[in-house]
């Protein structure tokens, strides 16, 4: 008999991604999943979260609401600063991203593929109105770049693949994904597991992967 | 006697002709120059290219000029809401699906970075970002030592529109909180940039080293408000 699995929520693989940040890293935290990191970082360690119009040591959102409109963060929310940030305007903003200064960024993802190709901006929908951000800058100038995200799609089709069918955000850009039921390197070698949800065996997580995976714990 | 102080927004804006690219600052909310863009729609000017980060933020300015049929064309990073219960960019939304505008999708920094090369004197650059990407299609790319990098061309501006809090009469500018954004860059990738500011101060009020945006890059300032 399969023992039970008990995959993550969404909070824990938020904090389960914080509980990787070193301290006095330099980070860009996407929407959806990775918003929920900056809430659950171990106490003590300093992590300055950057927002791609100009905000480098960004804070919480407003207490009881006093809304200040000119500060607000890359998913256009009122935003507070911490004691140490600084103001830039886009050049030197997107600069940090680009040119590599920028320690890591966490990003949630449509698909992965086993090169680590990612594709996050666009499901392809033919009346999608194309809009990329700032999301192409960061994975290529982050130098770090990881993905968290469901191991499969509402539909249960695998997110992890061996090439991406949605259109690409960045080629060989991913360094390693946080799902729900493990946490995947993207190697040279191919896709390492370094970790399992409890109950979670090998070989029920490469039925779940339309990639394959090396068995890289340890 | 140097004073780029203009009297009111359509004055800034009298001289748009039909056909200009409008370079418009803002990042969501923070910082739109949104009484230029009005009076922009007061002065007639249709064909026009604008470049904006986001095609419309909420129903005031940049959404009338496309509803009232004066854009053709506009380039932005996100011509989009991420967010269901305040739409953004709704006009953009229907004309586009209408065909009756066209889109350039940028990436945010490549989007910055061809404004700032326009500013600064320089041709097209080479830049991983989108390579490999269907935002790459039908430009030139090219591999140096091992490395993607798509060929992107300088985005110049026959005016740029900006939002600063402070002003004095040269056109030095300082910017509140984040609203900064595209302004400095979009100043120096316009022949005749236009800031809107809520206060004009007299020469020497603001201290040389903090100045955000050098006057030689503004060529308008204007009051909005009652600030004074």
């Amino acid at each position: 008999m399969r023992a039970n699995i008990r995959r993550l929520s969404r909070a824990e693989m938020a904090a389960k991604v914080a509980n990787d940040i070193p301290d006095g890293s330099y980070v860009n935290l996407g929407i959806g999943i990775p918003t929920l990191i900056s809430k659950c970082l171990p106490p003590g360690r300093d992590v300055i979260l950057h927002s791609e119009n100009g905000i480098l040591g960004m804070g919480a959102a407003p207490a009881g609401g006093a809304a200040d409109l000119s500060l607000i963060n890359a998913s256009k929310e009122p935003v507070t600063l911490l004691a140490g940030a600084s103001i830039t305007d886009h050049v030197t903003s997107f600069a940090m991203m680009r040119g590599g200064h920028i320690d890591l960024t966490v990003l949630g993802a449509f698909q992965v593929s086993s090169l680590g190709d990612l594709a996050n901006w666009d499901t392809g929908a033919p009346d999608a109105i194309p809009a990329v951000g700032g999301a192409m800058d960061l994975v290529v100038g982050a130098r770090q770049v990881f993905v968290v995200m469901e191991h499969v799609s509402k539909a249960g089709e695998p997110k992890i693949v061996t090439e991406c069918t949605y259109p690409l955000t960045g080629a060989r850009v991913v360094d390693r994904i946080y799902t729900d039921c493990a946490v995947i390197d993207v190697t040279a070698q191919g896709l390492a597991v370094r970790w399992m949800c409890e109950g979670m065996s090998f070989e029920r997580l490469q039925s779940m992967t339309a990639a394959p995976l090396l068995p890289g714990i340890g | 006697m140097l004073n780029k102080v203009t009297a009111s927004v359509h004055e800034a804006v009298r001289d748009v002709r039909d056909g200009a690219t409008i370079l418009i600052g803002g990042f969501g909310i923070s910082g739109v120059p949104t009484e230029l863009v009005c009076a922009l729609l007061d002065q007639g000017a249709r064909e026009l290219t604008i470049v904006n980060n986001n095609a419309g933020n909420g129903k005031i300015g940049l959404s009338q000029l496309v509803e009232a049929g004066r854009v053709r064309r506009m380039v932005c990073s996100f011509a989009r809401s991420s967010n269901p219960l305040e739409p953004n960019a709704v006009a953009f939304a229907e004309w586009y699906r209408a065909g009756r505008i066209e889109l350039e999708c940028v990436p945010q920094g490549t989007m910055a970075e061809r404004m700032r090369a326009a500013g600064s004197g320089l041709g097209p650059f080479f830049t991983p970002t989108s390579y490999g990407t269907r935002l790459a299609d039908g430009k030139e790319t090219r591999v140096i030592d091992g490395v993607g990098y798509v060929l992107e061309q300088p985005l110049h501006g026959d005016f740029a529109f900006v939002k600063a809090q402070t002003a004095d009469p040269w056109g030095n500018l300082m910017y509140r909180n984040a609203e900064r954004n595209f302004g400095p860059v979009m100043c120096m990738a316009a022949r005749v940039a236009v800031a809107q500011v809520d206060a004009v101060v007299p020469l020497g009020t603001l201290a040389p080293e903090h100045v955000m945006t050098p006057g030689i890059f503004v060529q308008r300032v204007v009051q909005v408000g009652g600030q004074a």
